[in-house]
């Protein structure tokens, strides 16, 4: 077994273009969720809306890329509003039958022929990032590694960049849950009855909850399509989105570093137990081949089975997450 | 404007398919009394009072806050207009601390604006001005060494004294407290007694559910009894105390007639 190539590539997994696009969208699921108390089970719908944002100015209009940049955060407002206005007024368990409903609406909408003209169908939009990566100051083919970090050039240059809003991002969500507006979304993830009879329009701060939450959804998408050098509508499936609330639930709902560390646990993990796998001594593959069959294909799935071992005990011993408190999490059962 | 009642309610109705649950031809509150609304279980009192404070939609009928139409009015905007409320199941905010509940309560807040959240230059002088108030109403009600502490760590009667306390923070004209007695401890309930029937003094018109009588006696200025949606009586805590018809609609005489065809004594 090579241990130096597994922990290279666990190490650079650590802190790579994923574990950035996932934090990101899990911060604007933290504002939901952790935060309101919105029960979005659509947030890849909102990565997928920034995403078509660039995909479909660029292949369609043929815009510049930038303006689509732009447009991105225009559809996922619309689809903010749409979800939200008619939703928000109703029991919580609305809006999250709409946003998964919506998410998966989106991508079969974006791969569907009817739409092809406007998406690129199946095929999706690929080489619209040349912009971005024309502005790098790294060289984009040559690889980089400083530490035990190790990326191609244009991946520096995505992390770079990616690390920077995340960062950003993530400060001023905690400025604004410092605020008294923060207050008043806790409020309403506590009692939001309560809040109304003080005087706050819970409608009107939900909205923008989503608003916000959405938003940040959509730099997510619009990373990860940059990163990926194309827009492909089979990528925002609804396990993004579970992937995304782990990622949450590991760090700890409504604490501001846990989207930070929670991807980063989960993505190392990942790419650990399948380097790992794929580096078993030839003796026990051979073996684990024969009784369990564990085929190339095996491996990409036996990781996800080991998370989810993973997050059961994480749940038993650890249920509120890395950063969230016992204390507080006994409150919920008073 | 000073004079009349702060709050009249005429011909509100309120059903709920076949059930008439709210019927209240006339009723006039008095400014800055204690008025107790009394009846028994199912007598439609607390969906009145979301009526009344917008938490529900009357079917029929005409609501007046100081002489502006109120109805069907959401409930954030009556706050604004000096209404404010309490819940039978009280709604302390666990996961708020004692403090941050009451900052809640703080009506028109810089902070609470989107953008101006964002820069703290624009609210924190604000915002130590509503620290302030809050600690005062925190002494007041004898809750401050609870100042840093989860809500949800509270006991029962603690937290009926936060959602008072809290209610106070929005500097109402009317304070609508349904059941505040329900699950206090006797000798917590004499000092929110008192703290209640401080509030007249200080120009608050005081509404309250409640189903124990001695509580009613003691501090109501009026006492308006319900039955089966309507209201049967109403008048001076010893004129109710004597009312064979009140009496009646506690004990069941009358159980399975018509209510309103009974005569009031």
């Amino acid at each position: 077994m090579d241990w130096g190539f597994i922990f290279e590539r666990s190490f650079s997994a650590m802190i790579g273009p994923e574990v950035v696009v996932y934090a990101i969208a899990a911060v604007g699921l933290n504002v939901h969720f952790g935060y309101t108390g919105l029960m979005n089970f659509g947030q890849v719908g909102f990565m997928a809306a920034g995403a078509y944002g660039v995909g479909v100015t660029v292949y369609w209009l043929e815009w510049n890329f930038w303006i689509g940049i732009l447009f991105s955060f225009v559809y996922v407002a619309v689809l903010a509003l749409l979800l939200g206005l008619p939703t928000l007024r109703l029991r919580a368990d609305y809006l999250s039958l709409v946003t998964i409903a919506a998410s998966e609406t989106i991508r079969l909408l974006a791969r569907s022929r009817v739409m092809k003209p406007y998406t690129g169908g199946v095929e999706g939009v690929n080489q619209f990032a040349g912009p971005f990566y024309d502005l790098s100051p790294f060289e984009l083919g040559k690889f980089y590694s400083f530490g035990p970090f190790k990326y191609l050039g244009r991946d520096v240059w995505v992390l770079v960049v990616g690390w920077t809003l995340l960062i950003l991002i993530t400060l001023m969500v905690r400025q604004l849950m410092r605020s008294p507006w923060g207050r008043t979304l806790r409020a309403i993830r506590e009692d939001e009855d309560a809040a109304r009879a003080l005087g706050k329009n819970a409608y009107f701060f939900k909205m923008q909850s989503l608003l916000l939450g959405g938003m940040i959804g959509g730099v997510a998408g619009v990373i990860q399509v940059i990163q990926k050098a194309s827009v492909q509508a089979d990528t925002f499936n609804p396990v993004i989105t579970f992937t995304i609330w782990t990622i949450l639930i590991v760090g700890g709902p409504g604490r501001i570093w846990s989207p930070i560390v929670g991807s980063s646990i989960y993505w190392t993990l990942i790419v650990f137990i399948e380097n790992t796998l794929r580096q078993l001594p030839p003796g026990v593959r051979s073996t684990l081949e024969d009784t369990v069959q564990l085929s190339d294909f095996n491996i990409a799935m036996l990781r996800f089975i080991l998370v989810g071992l993973g997050l059961l005990l994480l749940a038993r011993f650890r249920p509120q997450g890395i950063f969230g408190s016992r204390e507080e999490m006994a409150l919920d059962r008073r | 404007m000073t004079d009349g009642p702060i709050i009249t309610a005429t011909g509100v109705v309120k059903t709920f398919g076949g059930l008439r649950a709210v019927d209240v031809d006339k009723l006039e509150i008095r400014r800055n009394k204690i008025t107790a609304l009394i009846g028994p279980n199912g007598a439609g009192k607390t969906t009145f009072f979301n009526l009344l404070t917008g938490f529900d939609q009357v079917d029929a009928g005409e609501i007046t806050l100081d002489g502006q139409n109120i109805t069907g009015t959401p409930p954030h905007r009556l706050a604004a207009k000096g209404m404010v409320r309490t819940f039978q199941l009280t709604k302390a905010l666990a996961k708020l601390s004692t403090l941050e509940n009451m900052k809640l309560g703080a009506l028109h807040q810089r902070g609470e604006k989107f953008w101006q959240a964002l820069i703290p230059g624009l609210w924190t002088r604000q915002e130590r001005d509503i620290e302030a108030r809050a600690e005062a109403i925190l002494q007041r009600f004898n809750l401050t060494h609870m100042r840093d502490e989860f809500a949800g760590t509270m006991s029962g009667g603690q937290r009926k004294l936060l959602e008072m306390a809290r209610a106070l923070m929005t500097d109402p004209r009317v304070v609508m407290l349904d059941e505040p007695m329900a699950g206090v401890n006797p000798a917590l309930a004499q000092s929110l007694l008192e703290l209640i029937k401080m509030l007249p003094a200080e120009g608050r018109t005081v509404i309250f559910v409640e189903h124990n009588m001695d509580v009613v006696q003691e501090i109501s200025d009026w006492v308006v009894v319900m039955a089966e949606g309507r209201i049967i009586a109403q008048g001076t805590p010893a004129e109710i105390k004597s009312n064979k018809a009140v009496v009646d609609a506690y004990l069941g005489a009358h159980h399975g007639e018509d209510l309103s065809k009974v005569e009031l004594a």
